[in-house]
């Protein structure tokens, strides 16, 4: 955009998937405004694990996952301790031979992907993980997975959108998309691009995304440093996370920078409702506690929910929104938009600039969910 | 003190009185440092009464025990300093 006037881009959202793509156009010399109708990280962002891990539920999955965590791979150094980034490894247990057999699959997939493993047996397991039931089949160690913490990244992302100009107001409510613009409570906001980034509530803004609420019970303990080093999760996790099932639960357990130790995880349909649902919460920390039967010794000192933006086809939604000329769409990204943040917003910030993305778009395009709705 | 019992503090034998709490014995002993912040500041009971959850210790090998909540024991163990 050298010699030409900088463009104005308004990002509605400051979450991380907001923050990140803010960050990504002010590098490109957008003149950003940032949108968030309460503060930074107040939605999403702060309520979940802070998963930078690679996941296969699809090959376009592996292929963001993994294009992003090269990503966080290369801000690391710029990360400050706001982030608590822990490169603590992921842990994917398998409780019986058939178990073992889908660990060994995802190994092989995982080497086509060049993406580093390595399978413990039940010996090396217990050596790694000594609070783990004994009689596990083995896991799977995926070493480059990391822990974070998002409102801290968040924070780090939005410090690096305003060193290249980009301006956060908070307290500002979007009512609208226009053509071209927002329209806030007294006044249109123009823009030559829009950002819809504002996870489970962009249908709100964009009515026809299909995006919907998808909670999540977490519980977080007292600081017992040595409980766990690695975050674990069993094998069972991305059928859990796969089925659009009304409610269901997994083990997935994270050692947090601060000695405690946070455990989930559920996921249910029921809409806005964020109470604690008890029957959930208990059947997620037995599901825990089966495997790593010590756990009830330790003393949760808080739980909370929280809502995932999900999509039917489990990808998020990024690109160009065509019915509203200036509209770009980053939202939708259920439990991985701590990972696919950096991803994201380089995908969109390169299809903004006309460059041809790392990875291929296409699968990601907003698009599809009005082909979907005509087909 | 004649009637004092035994604890072991950071691996150090202690004589206490007997009947009094945890957190008692320890200041009865000019001992300050109960547990750490996330940061690493000392921390030491505010409350005396079970609320505040700053005088956590770690007794027999069981992490976050209120030491203003339990009575010494004989032979009772107590870590303290430590993250928990």
């Amino acid at each position: 955009m050298n010699g030409a006037r900088r463009s104005d881009a308004i990002v509605v959202g400051a979450g991380i998937v907001g923050a990140a793509c803010a960050a990504a156009l002010a590098r490109d010399g957008w003149r950003v405004t940032i949108l968030e109708r309460s503060f930074a990280s107040s939605g999403t962002t702060s309520v979940g694990m802070g998963h930078l891990v690679v996941m296969d539920d699809s090959p376009e999955q592996l292929a963001l996952t993994k294009y992003s965590l090269r990503q966080w791979r290369e801000l690391t150094p710029t990360l400050d301790r706001r982030a608590e980034l822990d490169a603590c490894g992921t842990l994917w247990v398998a409780e019986d031979e058939s178990q073992l057999a889908a660990l060994r699959a995802k190994r092989d997939l995982y080497a086509t992907a060049d993406v580093a493993t390595e399978v413990l047996d039940p010996r090396a397991l217990s050596e790694a993980e000594p609070h783990l039931r004994r009689d596990l089949a083995g896991a799977l160690r995926v070493t480059n997975d990391s822990v974070v913490y998002p409102p801290g990244a968040t924070l780090g992302l939005l410090d690096d959108a305003r060193k290249h100009g980009a301006v956060l107001r908070d307290g500002i409510g979007v009512e609208a998309i226009v053509p071209n613009g927002v329209r806030l409570a007294s006044e249109v906001l123009r823009a030559d691009i829009v950002v819809n980034a504002t996870g489970p509530w962009a249908p709100r803004l964009t009515p026809a995304l299909p995006i919907t609420p998808r909670k999540g019970h977490l519980a977080i303990t007292d600081r017992y440093p040595t409980f766990c080093r690695h975050q674990i999760v069993e094998l069972g996790y991305l059928t859990s996370a796969h089925v659009m099932t009304s409610e269901s639960v997994a083990f997935n357990i994270q050692p947090r920078s601060t000695g405690q130790v946070l455990i989930g995880s559920s996921r249910e349909l029921v809409g806005w409702d964020a109470q604690i649902n008890r029957e959930i919460l208990r059947r997620m920390l037995q599901r825990a506690s089966h495997f790593m039967p010590r756990l009830g010794d330790l003393s949760v000192i808080r739980c909370w929910t929280g809502f995932r933006p999900a999509t039917p086809d489990k990808l998020p939604l990024i690109g160009r929104w065509d019915p509203i000329p200036g509209l770009w769409i980053a939202a939708g990204h259920e439990g991985l938009g701590i990972t696919t943040s950096l991803g994201t917003a380089q995908l969109l910030a390169d299809q903004i600039a006309g460059r041809v993305p790392e990875i291929d778009p296409a699968p990601f395009s907003p698009m599809r969910a009005l082909a979907a709705v005509h087909s | 003190m004649s009637d004092a019992i035994e604890i072991v503090v950071n691996a150090k034998v202690l004589r206490v009185e007997p009947g009094v709490t945890v957190a008692s014995a320890l200041l009865n002993n000019d001992h300050h440092v109960f547990r750490r912040s996330t940061t690493g500041e000392v921390r030491a009971p505010v409350c005396g009464m079970g609320i505040c959850y700053e005088c956590r210790v770690t007794i027999n090998d069981v992490a976050h025990q209120r030491a203003c909540m339990v009575t010494v024991e004989h032979g009772m163990r107590v870590d303290t300093g430590s993250a928990a």
